[in-house]
C-alpha cells in the first residue's frame, strides 16, 4: 500500500485533517474517510455529475480529483447546504417542484445549481440548462429541475429585495 | 486502477527531470490521466503534479495584443475571459464546448491539446492495437463510425481536442521546456500523423512540458468562429468541428486571408489550405462558402461506416464561414 498523505482542507466551513492514499479520489475520500456520503458515485468518469462538489466555489466532479488535491482547498458538499437543519432554498424548491424521483443525481444538481445562483442570481432558462449540462438525471426529464432552479432564483431575489426594503 | 504516488515538484526543472523517468506521467487537470488509469489503459507509477508551478498558470492579453494562455489555465477561465471572447472568439467558443461545466473547471489548456484519442479500441485495455504497440489498427476492419476521414493510416484515430483547431486557426505556438532547454513550435506543426509514430499524436519528447500557448495579436479585421457537430448536447466529443478565422479589408467583403482548421476528422487537427484558397480573393457569399466546404473535404477518404462525417463536415464548414461572414446566425 502506498504511504498515506495528510491533507488539510476546509469542508463545509470546517477545517478538517484527514489521511488518504495518493490514488484515492476526492469522492472516495469524502465518502469513505470523512463519511460524507451525500456526494454520490455514478460513473467515475465525469459523465454523470452525481459526485459534483464545489472546490473554491467552482463545481467539479470529485471523482476526477484526487483526495490529496484537496490540500488547502475550500470544499462544499451537499451536506453543507442546509444550515442548522434548515434546508437551503434550492432544496425546498426541489421538494416543492418534485424535481427528483430516485434522488441519486440530486446532490450533484443542487451543487451545480448553487454554483450558478452564487454567480448569477438572475439566470435565464438557457443559462440554467447550460450550468446543469454536466449532471445527468434519468428520472425527471430535467424540466422540473430547471423550474425548481428558476423558482429558487426568483425566491432568493425577492428575499434580497425584502431585506433591502427592511433596511 | 494501479497504485501510484503523487509527486509535487518544487520547480519546472525538477518536473522535467521527473517526467523523463519511466512510468511518470504529467498530472495537470487530471481528467484524462485518471480516466486512462481507471480503465487500465495506462498504469503510471507516479503522477507528477504540475499544479502550483507558477510558470504554467495564468491568462494574459499583453499590451502588444498577444494572448498568453498558461498550460494550466482552466478551460472555464478561457471560455469566460472577456478579452478572449472579444478578440479570439473561436478559442473561447472551443473551450466553452468542452465536456461539461464540472470538467471545464478541472481541464486545462495543456491537457486539452495533449489528451489521448477517444478511439474505443485504444480505450479498451484488452485490445493491443497499433497505438499501444500492437500491429493492427482494428478500426480498419472493425467499427469505425467515429474514425478518420482525412489523413488516416496506419492508425485511423481522430484527434479529440476542441481547442487545438481554434488555436491553430489563430496561429498559436506552444512553448515547451525540457531537458534540452526551451523551444517554441507552431501548434500546427506540433501534432504528428501516425505515419511518424502511430503510438503518438504529437512531438512532445520525454521530460518535455508544454508551459504555455502564445496566440499572436489578432487584427480587428479578423473574425473567428468555432462550430462543432456532436451526438449529445453535453459531455460529448465532436463528430466534426471546425475553426475559421477570416481577415477582411475593413468595409469590404473580400477575404484577404483565411484559416480553416477541422477537428475530429483526422489523426491531427486538419488545416485545409484548399478551403482557405477557395475563400480568398472574391466576395464572400454563400456560393463561396459552399465552394470552400467542398474544397475542405475534397480529399476525404471515408471508411466503411463514416461517410456521413463527410456530409456533416461540409455543412459545419459552410455554416461556420457563413456565420463569421454575418450571412447566417451563429
Amino acid at each position: 500500500m502506498s504511504k498515506k498523505t495528510l491533507v488539510e482542507a476546509t469542508i463545509n466551513g470546517e477545517t478538517v485533517e484527514f489521511l488518504c492514499e495518493p490514488r484515492q479520489s476526492l469522492l472516495e475520500t469524502l465518502r469513505d474517510v470523512l463519511e460524507l456520503t451525500g456526494s454520490k458515485e455514478g460513473c467515475l468518469t465525469g459523465d454523470c455529475g452525481a459526485c459534483t462538489v464545489l472546490v473554491d466555489g467552482r463545481p467539479v466532479c470529485s471523482c476526477l480529483m484526487l483526495g490529496v488535491e484537496a490540500q488547502g482547498k475550500n470544499i462544499v458538499t451537499v451536506e453543507g447546504l442546509a444550515i442548522n437543519g434548515v434546508l437551503h432554498v434550492l432544496q425546498n424548491k426541489f421538494l416543492e417542484h418534485a424535481a427528483l424521483q430516485c434522488g441519486i443525481c440530486t446532490p450533484g444538481f443542487l451543487i451545480s445549481a448553487k454554483s450558478l445562483l452564487d454567480r448569477n442570481p438572475k439566470p435565464t432558462e438557457h443559462e440554467v440548462r447550460y450550468a446543469l449540462a454536466g449532471n445527468l438525471c434519468r428520472c425527471t426529464g430535467y424540466d422540473k429541475i430547471v423550474k425548481a432552479v428558476l423558482d429558487a432564483a426568483a425566491d432568493i431575489r425577492s428575499q434580497g429585495e425584502g431585506k433591502a426594503a427592511a433596511r | 486502477m494501479n497504485r501510484f504516488e503523487v509527486i509535487t515538484p518544487a520547480d519546472l526543472a525538477s518536473a522535467s527531470r521527473l517526467l523523463a523517468q519511466d512510468g511518470h506521467v504529467a498530472f495537470a487537470g487530471g481528467v484524462d490521466v485518471l480516466d486512462l488509469s481507471k480503465q487500465n489503459v495506462e498504469s503510471p507509477t507516479a503522477l507528477v503534479n504540475l499544479k502550483g508551478l507558477k510558470e504554467l498558470g495564468g491568462i494574459e492579453v499583453r499590451p502588444s495584443g498577444e494572448l498568453r494562455l498558461g498550460a494550466m489555465a482552466k478551460l472555464s477561465e478561457v471560455a469566460e475571459h472577456p478579452a478572449i471572447r472579444a478578440r479570439f472568439t473561436a478559442i473561447a467558443e472551443a473551450a466553452g464546448e468542452v465536456a461539461t461545466p464540472q470538467i471545464r473547471n478541472l481541464g486545462t489548456v495543456g491537457g486539452n491539446i495533449l489528451q489521448r484519442p477517444r478511439c474505443w479500441y485504444f480505450r479498451n485495455p484488452d485490445v493491443n492495437c497499433l497505438k499501444k504497440g500492437g500491429d493492427t489498427c482494428y478500426a480498419i476492419s472493425g467499427l469505425n463510425r467515429y474514425h478518420a476521414i482525412l489523413g488516416g493510416g496506419p492508425a485511423f484515430i481522430v484527434h479529440p481536442s476542441n481547442l487545438a483547431p481554434a488555436l491553430i486557426a489563430m496561429r498559436a505556438s506552444a512553448t515547451i521546456v525540457g531537458p534540452a532547454g526551451e523551444r517554441t513550435v507552431e501548434l500546427e506543426k506540433f501534432f504528428t500523423l501516425p505515419t511518424v509514430d502511430p503510438k503518438r499524436e504529437n512531438s512532445l519528447k520525454s521530460g518535455e512540458i508544454v508551459t504555455e500557448v502564445i496566440v499572436p495579436a489578432s487584427p480587428s479585421s479578423v473574425r473567428s468562429h468555432y462550430l462543432e457537430a456532436r451526438e449529445k448536447q453535453s459531455f460529448d466529443w465532436p463528430l466534426v468541428s471546425v475553426a475559421i478565422a477570416l481577415d477582411r479589408a475593413p468595409g469590404a467583403n473580400t477575404v484577404r486571408d483565411a484559416r480553416v482548421v477541422m477537428g475530429a476528422v483526422a489523426p491531427v487537427p486538419w488545416r485545409s489550405p484548399e478551403a482557405e484558397a477557395a475563400l480568398k480573393g472574391g466576395p464572400l457569399d454563400e456560393s463561396r462558402a459552399r465552394a470552400a466546404a467542398e474544397a475542405a473535404l475534397k480529399d476525404a477518404r471515408p471508411m466503411s461506416d463514416n461517410a456521413y462525417k463527410v456530409v456533416i463536415a461540409k455543412v459545419i464548414v459552410r455554416r461556420a464561414i457563413m456565420s463569421v461572414a454575418g450571412l447566417e446566425a451563429a
